[in-house]
């Protein structure tokens, strides 16, 4: 019987790890889920649902030779696979501003507050290494309304952080 | 009540012909269309397509969203966008990709020529979100899924891809 385990891998940088990586699992007789793999400074990183027949151990003996060659760091966990349930964000909020400890904490923190499940988060450090930036993009659900939202950000707004707040409405048709 | 195709079904992807014949045939096509738009979680939108009849026919109707430009119910037979203007980015699902929903570029306001289900021409000019549930449901009508598409979430906020218009 096939279990869904998340597996999380890191390594420097290069061409082909997730052509090496997926060939392993297929051959395996793994199926993939969904997934998020992403260059983070100079590694690359993967987060990564596998359906996979045996165990947390059996799963890491499928990618021990890809792991060794490439220079990976994989960690596996087993978890509820729960497929075809999306939740459909209805708030994105793009923040950006100097870049300073605390930014993350300080916007992620009013909005919880204010009621907001994440759903995608994602951050980038542009600019210079003299002058960086952070640019940060999120998607959620707001679940205690907008209104709670649009409060709490204005909070962080006076303290110089660029914040932007648009509800999406899916269009379905 | 019609049956909705739902990808991966290959019908889907394939072309519609020009409606020619506005008879009581048609208009009942178009009543059994509505209501199985209307009974589609928050549809807003459907295309003959859809329900396996491949011809260019679309409905929409966003009246059920507040305070937007909006001109209520649309039967749209043979449409075509004469103009398009702005892009817009902007979220997107479709009753025939259950569970899933991506970010579309679209025209943010387009000129639309079609006939109404008598066969009258028409002309409307619109945008927002009545203008993409428009461009959305015409892509129907050439085999287009919104999966065609599909704009990538990151970077989004700084970078802007061009729309692929019609030939």
């Amino acid at each position: 019987m096939s279990h869904w385990y998340i597996l999380s891998l890191v390594g420097k940088d290069r061409p082909g790890i997730v052509a090496h990586v997926t060939q392993a699992l297929y051959d395996g007789g793994c199926n993939l889920g969904e997934a998020s793999m992403i260059r983070m400074g100079g590694s690359f990183t993967i987060m990564l649902m596998v359906g996979h027949d045996g165990t947390v151990k059996s799963l890491q003996n499928l990618l021990s030779t890809v792991a060794d060659s490439m220079g990976l760091q994989i960690h596996i966990d087993k978890m509820a696979g729960d497929l075809h349930h999306h939740v459909e964000p209805d708030v994105q909020i793009t923040v950006y501003g100097a870049d300073r400890p605390g930014i993350v904490a300080h916007v992620t923190g009013a909005l919880a507050e204010a009621g907001l499940n994440i759903v995608n988060l994602e951050s980038d450090v542009g600019g210079t290494a003299a002058k960086p930036i952070y640019i940060m993009h999120i998607d959620g659900v707001a679940g205690e309304g907008i209104a709670a939202l649009e409060s709490a950000l204005q909070i962080v707004i006076k303290e110089g952080i660029e914040a932007k707040l648009t509800p999406i409405e899916a269009m379905v048709g | 009540m019609l049956e909705i195709l739902t990808y991966p079904d290959e019908r889907l992807k394939q072309l519609s012909a020009e409606v020619t014949l506005f008879d009581a045939e048609l208009q009942q096509f178009l009543a059994d269309l509505e209501e199985t738009m209307r009974a589609g979680p928050g549809g807003v939108g459907i295309a003959a397509p859809q329900v396996g009849r491949f011809q260019r026919i679309a409905l929409v109707d966003v009246s059920s969203k507040p305070k937007i430009e909006q001109h209520g119910f649309l039967a749209l037979i043979n449409p075509e966008i004469v103009e398009y203007n702005g892009f817009v980015k902007g979220r997107e699902g479709c009753m025939s990709v259950p569970d899933f929903t991506g970010n579309v570029m679209r025209a943010e306001t387009i000129t639309l020529e079609y006939r109404d289900a008598q066969g009258e021409k028409q002309t409307i000019k619109t945008g927002g979100f009545e203008a993409r549930a428009i461009q959305h449901e015409m892509d129907h009508l050439d085999g287009l899924l919104f999966l065609d598409r599909l704009v990538s979430r990151r970077n989004d906020l700084f970078r802007r891809k061009v729309y692929q218009s019609k030939e």
